[in-house]
């Protein structure tokens, strides 16, 4: 049975993660997401669906937990905040490297350095362009709501064990205290070992007499055959920017100006596309699911009827390069977003559309 | 007549009853990469020989480090995972807890195992992780070509303390296997070598006695053996070894500290 | 319909578990909701506040710089959320600590004696649920049977014996609320 039930989105992570089955959490406290764990401390999985939690010694152990246990076939996740998602980059290379899948969420805090607590939008970087060292990409999806929370869950599992690459849910402080209701998904049964050996033949499940063994390694000594490798993890990418791209469009069929905004920035740019409209503005949203892969074809294909585009997110101005490079020129893009931990308001944004590209009326 | 003789000699010898050594099974056919003289072909080899006559090639998992050991996973017949530098421990953690019906060992050098991955060491053992540590103590960085360990000996040369350790300047070396001694998670910690036969049978025994441990979910079993690294060294394996027993022992002494 | 609350207080007060029981109580009623509270540091001891929405429709931002009802539970909070009131809306505060009053005439404003009827009722833990009870009889957005529905669904099972308390103390609040001034008046 599914249920209804008000919670924050850090706890909606840890409610999906059990309830999808997941088999481990490896993770360490950072604020502002340490109700994930603390969920699921208090919810004991362990003793109900077999999921193992544990809280590590550090972001570098957690992830590097990730590896071991993604390299032996098992579902498992972690979560944290943009200090510790930069410790962990290394883990994820090292995943991108071995084909490994895993999940990971981010609930982002203002940077650089130890920064502040509050919401930001200033990983868009460190998550989609690769984030650690070499030619690779993490799957990333920008939830907006508490409801995506818990549903992006399951979906980034399903996503990272279809391409063998870590996928990451992109939220922030914001997305992750906010309470809102949701719609939890009935239980289901975590992946039997035998299931497990059968769907995943490359875990290290152990040799059986049947089969070579199987080695979990991001080491490729000889340069031409680590070109060939890099080159199948390309093809790898291209097929999920065909296949997985995943957005969501509000108001832009008569639309002049389209705000491209994700996660918690969509949220408060539709309220400002509210403000717009009242004034006789015709503004739309185009908000990017999934951020890699990024909806560039369908902003392109938008660009051409409009007469400006405004990306809004809590950083200096970061998924506004992806949005550049995806109108190719055809129409003026500008950036607006309050960041450091400055959330900006619906009015904020109403105004900056209105000053940057409708003439500072 | 004399080849005849000498073909006879040879046929005889082939006997399986004239068999007093075989490679183990659980060792694959590749040649390895270590420089003649290295420890690393020695632990290897006696590891197979447990994995074998313990039946459990079908559920160890074997969690490989950065430095020489690297592609260990090309030489012995079982499931590997290779983890980044200093990581293993936590690789292992994992695999552990997902998997509690494996037997999981973790191969680490020096640099691996007491600099870089320092917490990871310390935190898996602590918890008592159901799982082996290898710890191949050679003082040395060889993979990367002779730089200074942490357990590097005071006054030893290497390409970054190339006028010999001094304190002052780089800090003192570590008995890392002493210090994983005193947390409650171990079960059994000792130091071996394997530059003698005697010493290669004393180290196995502690090899069975650790995977035995495994069986009964005793915890961490910490085994940390005294090696040689006679190319980063810069000495012949028979001076290495004389090297390490005339040093390396006094500051490492061998020998259980914890059987529990 | 759609209700813009602000609630804000010393952390302590009770004031994120009154927007929560809020906020519940909506869900229970088929609305949507979202809660947004204030967090970090500035919680330990200091001021805490909640931002809830409720509507019938999907809710854009969850943060607003604007409300349609502040409740106030200290003078810092008074000091920071009166001219967040849009004119026409509802102030509703306790008394308790308060040395400048509200002074805007283009709002609702209401106060309740919540710290004082708490301690006579000897439950000061009960005192936001008394709040709770003056804000749903100026603004009745939720129905009293969906509150208590609310109240049970945001409190540990552990803590279920203490709903007849809150109950009766929402009753209270909805008791001795009072207007101070009405914009018409």
């Amino acid at each position: 049975m599914s249920e209804l039930r008000l919670m924050k989105g850090n706890e909606a992570i840890a409610e999906a993660a059990i309830r999808c089955g997941a088999d481990g959490y490896f993770g360490y406290p950072i604020t502002p997401q340490s109700e994930v764990m603390e969920t699921l401390m208090t919810l004991r999985p362990w003793e109900t669906t077999g999921m193992v939690v544990l809280q590590a010694e550090s972001e570098v152990a957690s992830i590097n937990m990730l590896y071991g246990g993604a390299g032996s076939g098992k579902r498992v996740m972690t979560s944290s905040s943009s200090p510790g998602i930069s410790l962990m980059q290394e883990g994820l290379s090292y995943m991108a490297g071995a084909e490994l899948p895993c999940l990971v969420a981010n609930v982002v805090r203002g940077g650089p350095g130890l920064g502040t607590i509050q919401p930001s939008q200033s990983d868009y970087f460190q998550s989609v362009k690769g984030g650690g060292h070499g030619d690779y990409k993490l799957i990333v999806l920008a939830p907006a709501s508490v409801q995506e929370m818990a549903d992006f869950v399951e979906l980034g599992f399903d996503l990272a064990f279809k391409y063998r690459n870590p996928a990451m849910i992109l939220s922030d402080g914001m997305i992750g205290q906010m309470m809102e209701k949701v719609e939890l998904s009935p239980q289901k049964e975590r992946w039997t070992n035998e299931e497990i050996e059968k769907m995943h033949p490359w875990a290290t499940t152990g040799k059986r007499p049947d089969r070579e063994r199987n080695i979990i390694t991001s080491v490729e000594l000889d340069s031409e055959a680590h070109e060939t490798f890099n080159n199948k993890l390309q093809a790898k990418y291209r097929e999920i920017e065909e296949n997985e791209v995943r957005y969501e469009l509000t108001d832009v069929e008569d639309a002049d100006y389209l705000i491209v905004a994700y996660g918690s920035s969509a949220r408060i740019s539709a309220a400002a596309i509210e403000i717009l409209r009242e004034k006789g503005i015709k503004a739309g949203l185009l908000r990017p699911i999934t951020l890699y892969p990024f909806p560039s074809k369908k902003i392109k294909e938008l660009s051409g009827g409009l007469k400006g585009v405004l990306s809004v997110e809590m950083s200096s101005g970061q998924m506004v390069e992806d949005v550049r490079l995806a109108v190719e020129g055809k129409v003026k893009v500008e950036h607006f977003g309050r960041y450091g931990g400055v959330v900006h308001s619906p009015e904020e944004v109403a105004n900056a559309l209105e000053q940057k590209l409708n003439g500072g009326k | 007549m004399e080849e005849n003789s000498m073909a006879e000699v040879f046929n005889d010898i082939k006997k399986p009853e004239n068999l007093v050594y075989s490679k183990s099974k659980v060792l694959t056919d590749n040649v390895m990469h270590y420089c003649p003289g290295c420890s690393h072909g020695v632990v290897h080899r006696i590891l197979a020989e447990v994995i074998e006559e313990l039946g459990v090639q079908d559920k160890t998992i074997g969690v490989a480090p950065v430095g020489c050991s690297v592609l260990m996973y090309n030489y012995i017949d079982i499931d590997w995972q290779e983890a980044a530098h200093g990581r293993a421990p936590a690789v292992g953690t994992a695999i552990n807890r997902l998997w509690p019906e494996k037997i999981v060992f973790t191969y680490q050098g020096d640099g691996d195992l007491a600099a870089i991955g320092t917490a990871e060491t310390i935190h898996a053992c602590n918890r008592g992780e159901n799982m082996i540590m290898l710890f191949i103590n050679n003082g040395i960085y060889g993979m990367t070509g002779g730089q200074m360990a942490p357990t590097t000996l005071k006054g030893m040369k290497s390409s970054t303390c190339p006028f010999g350790r001094e304190p002052a300047q780089d800090g003192n070396p570590l008995k890392i296997t002493e210090l994983l001694a005193q947390l409650p998670g171990t079960s059994l910690v000792t130091r071996q070598a394997v530059h003698t036969p005697a010493a290669v049978r004393k180290t196995k025994k502690a090899l069975l006695k650790a995977f035995e441990n495994q069986k009964q979910k005793k915890g961490t079993s910490v085994i940390e053996v005294v090696s040689t690294c006679n190319s980063g060294w810069k000495m012949t394996p028979v001076e290495s070894n004389k090297w390490m027993a005339e040093n390396m022992f006094p500051f490492y002494p061998l020998g259980d500290f914890k059987d529990e | 319909m759609k209700e813009e609350i602000i609630i804000a207080g010393f952390g302590g007060q009770g004031v994120l578990s009154m927007g929560k029981i809020l906020a519940y109580s909506a869900v229970m009623q088929q609305k949507e909701v979202s809660w947004m509270p204030s967090y970090g540091p500035e919680m330990r001891g200091g001021t805490a506040n909640v931002t809830v929405v409720l509507s019938d429709d999907r809710i854009s931002s969850p943060i607003l710089h604007s409300f349609d009802t502040a409740i106030i539970l200290n003078q810092q909070s008074l000091d920071k959320f009166e001219s967040k009131v849009k004119p026409g809306g509802v102030l509703l505060y306790d008394s308790n600590g308060i040395t400048h009053h509200p002074e805007r005439n283009d709002i609702n404003i209401y106060r309740i004696d919540a710290t004082e009827e708490a301690s006579r009722m000897k439950s000061t833990k009960t005192m936001n649920m008394i709040v709770l009870g003056a804000f749903l009889k100026v603004k009745p957005v939720v129905e009293m049977e969906n509150v208590l529905k609310g109240l049970k669904k945001s409190l540990p099972e552990r803590h279920h014996h203490l709903i007849p308390m809150n109950e009766k103390a929402i009753e209270r609040g909805f008791e001795i609320v009072r207007e101070v001034s009405l914009m018409n008046a």
